[in-house]
């Protein structure tokens, strides 16, 4: 077995630029999962019936489908829909978005519940209404107890991204097989892929590690 | 001030509340005292909601609980304090006490934050304005517990047990800032075993037992010759 290096070296830079997208677009859904996963997991448990059965509903599908073909819902089927393509980009982080939202939410809904109901009770007989106590009181300490959740969501989606690369977006993935097209240098060219990948999860997973640290120690 | 008639509460199947008329008159202090798991804390807690009553009526300050009431107007006035004090332990001492009286009565900052300090120094914690509780010893976190609720200038304060997690040494800290309450004309219900309080401090003693009131009179009298045979057996038991 011969492994082309040079082909390997030649691609380094391509392959990175890639890299940079799949972190651009993790980031980019992850911030929006962000955002809805909290509404959604707030929902989860609220005293509204109707709000917790839609966010059922929403955490069910998202997370009992897969993500493959979410993206593909998204980028053919809406535009039948909507009578309009969609761009690449924006179906690729609506997909991520609106599913990592899903597990976000519950990991909300977990570290909401993970806050002694003595918070609760403290609020609401001060006057308080429960989403002043939500907002004032739970979700600010629930804040700390999901960071290590969402890092590992955060890696989770970083390595799933690599499904945008069917709807023809130019992530890491992407571009490696556009590399393999032109080279055919296949085992070099995903070696040099998985690396990457691997020394993305790997630092990240360190970087959270760090900040839950910095955390506690406060 | 606080008006309780034919209240019942069930957990599920099983009742925990059978029966009780109360009625507490303002400024008067109430203590309570029963067995554990006799219901007193489930009495105290449908005194301001926490627990919904399964039937009869709460009315507290003229506001029946009980009916559709705009329940979070009621706890405006009904100050609580809690076994295991309950401070927001992401906020400073001082934002803990300013939190509700700015968002719920909307207080202006500068107004909450002078009442705040008063009420620091009242319970003898001025320079705690700016610590967490979590580095409080239990004592100062229970002061401070009682300075937020006492920032909303409640007409009623609720006390559920407020020295039974504290360390022996500390009690008293705590029971002599709630004495100073009293003399100041608080009215209050105090769920405690603290007997030597009860005597000094209350009005009036109920002794509450399986969901019952047992027997109830002036505290040195139910202690010095009580009626009933479960208040004997109790009392000396913690006497
Ligand atoms: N939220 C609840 N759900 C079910 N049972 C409860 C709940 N709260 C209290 N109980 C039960 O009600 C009884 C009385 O409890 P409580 O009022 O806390 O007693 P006390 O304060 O006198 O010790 C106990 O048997 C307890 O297990
Ligand atoms: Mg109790």
């Amino acid at each position: 077995m011969n492994l082309n290096v040079d082909l390997m070296v030649n691609s380094f830079p391509l392959l990175v630029v890639g890299a940079g997208i799949t972190i651009q677009i993790t980031a980019i859904s992850v911030g929006l999962g962000l955002i809805i996963g909290m509404f959604v997991g707030i929902a989860r448990i609220s005293q509204v019936k109707l709000l917790r059965a839609l966010a059922a509903v929403y955490i069910d599908f998202l997370r009992g489908t897969p993500l493959l073909v979410q993206i593909f819902l998204i980028y053919f089927a809406l535009p039948v829909v909507l009578g309009q393509r969609v761009d690449p980009f924006l179906a690729a982080i609506t997909a991520c978005g609106i599913n990592s939202g899903a597990y976000i939410a519950e990991i909300f809904r977990a570290g909401i519940q993970a806050i002694d109901a003595g918070q609760m009770e403290a609020g609401r007989s001060l006057g308080m209404t429960w989403p002043q106590t939500m907002r004032h009181i739970i979700v600010p300490q629930a804040f700390k107890n999901i960071i290590p959740p969402l890092g590992n969501e955060f890696i989770a989606l970083l390595k799933d991204s690599s499904l945008v690369s069917v709807i023809g977006f130019e992530e890491l993935t992407r571009r490696g097989q556009l590399i393999i097209a032109r080279t055919y240098g296949s085992l070099e060219i995903w070696i040099c892929v998985a690396i990457i990948y691997l020394v993305m999860t790997l630092t990240i997973s360190r970087l959270v590690a760090y900040l839950e640290k910095r955390l506690d120690t406060k | 001030m606080i008006d309780i008639k034919n209240l019942h509460k069930s957990f599920g199947e099983h009742e925990v509340l059978k029966g009780i008329d109360l009625h507490i008159d303002p400024q008067e202090v109430v203590v309570i005292i029963g067995p554990s798991g006799s219901g007193k804390s489930t009495l105290l807690r449908c005194m301001n909601l926490l627990e919904e009553p399964t039937s009869g009526t709460v009315v507290v300050d003229g506001i029946d609980l009980t009916a559709k009431a705009d329940i979070n107007k009621a706890r405006e006035e009904i100050g609580m304090v809690f076994q295991r004090f309950n401070l927001f332990p992401h906020m400073t001492v001082l934002h803990n006490i300013m939190l509700a009286p700015v968002k719920v009565r909307h207080v202006p900052r500068a107004e909450a934050e002078a009442t705040a300090r008063a009420l620091l120094e009242r319970v003898g914690l001025s320079d705690k304005a700016d610590a967490y509780p979590p580095q409080l010893s239990g004592g100062q976190q229970q002061r401070v517990a009682i300075a937020r609720a006492l920032a909303m200038k409640p007409k009623v304060m609720l006390f559920d047990e407020p020295t039974s997690a504290l360390d022996p040494e500390m009690v008293n800290e705590v029971l002599d800032v709630m004495k100073g309450l009293a003399n100041d004309g608080m009215t209050m219900a105090v769920v405690t075993h603290e007997m030597g309080f009860a005597r000094e401090v209350g009005d009036r003693l109920l002794f509450v037992d399986e969901g019952r009131i047992i027997e109830q009179g002036v505290p040195q009298e139910v202690f010095e010759n009580p009626q009933e045979d479960r208040t004997r057996l109790f009392l000396s038991k913690v006497l």
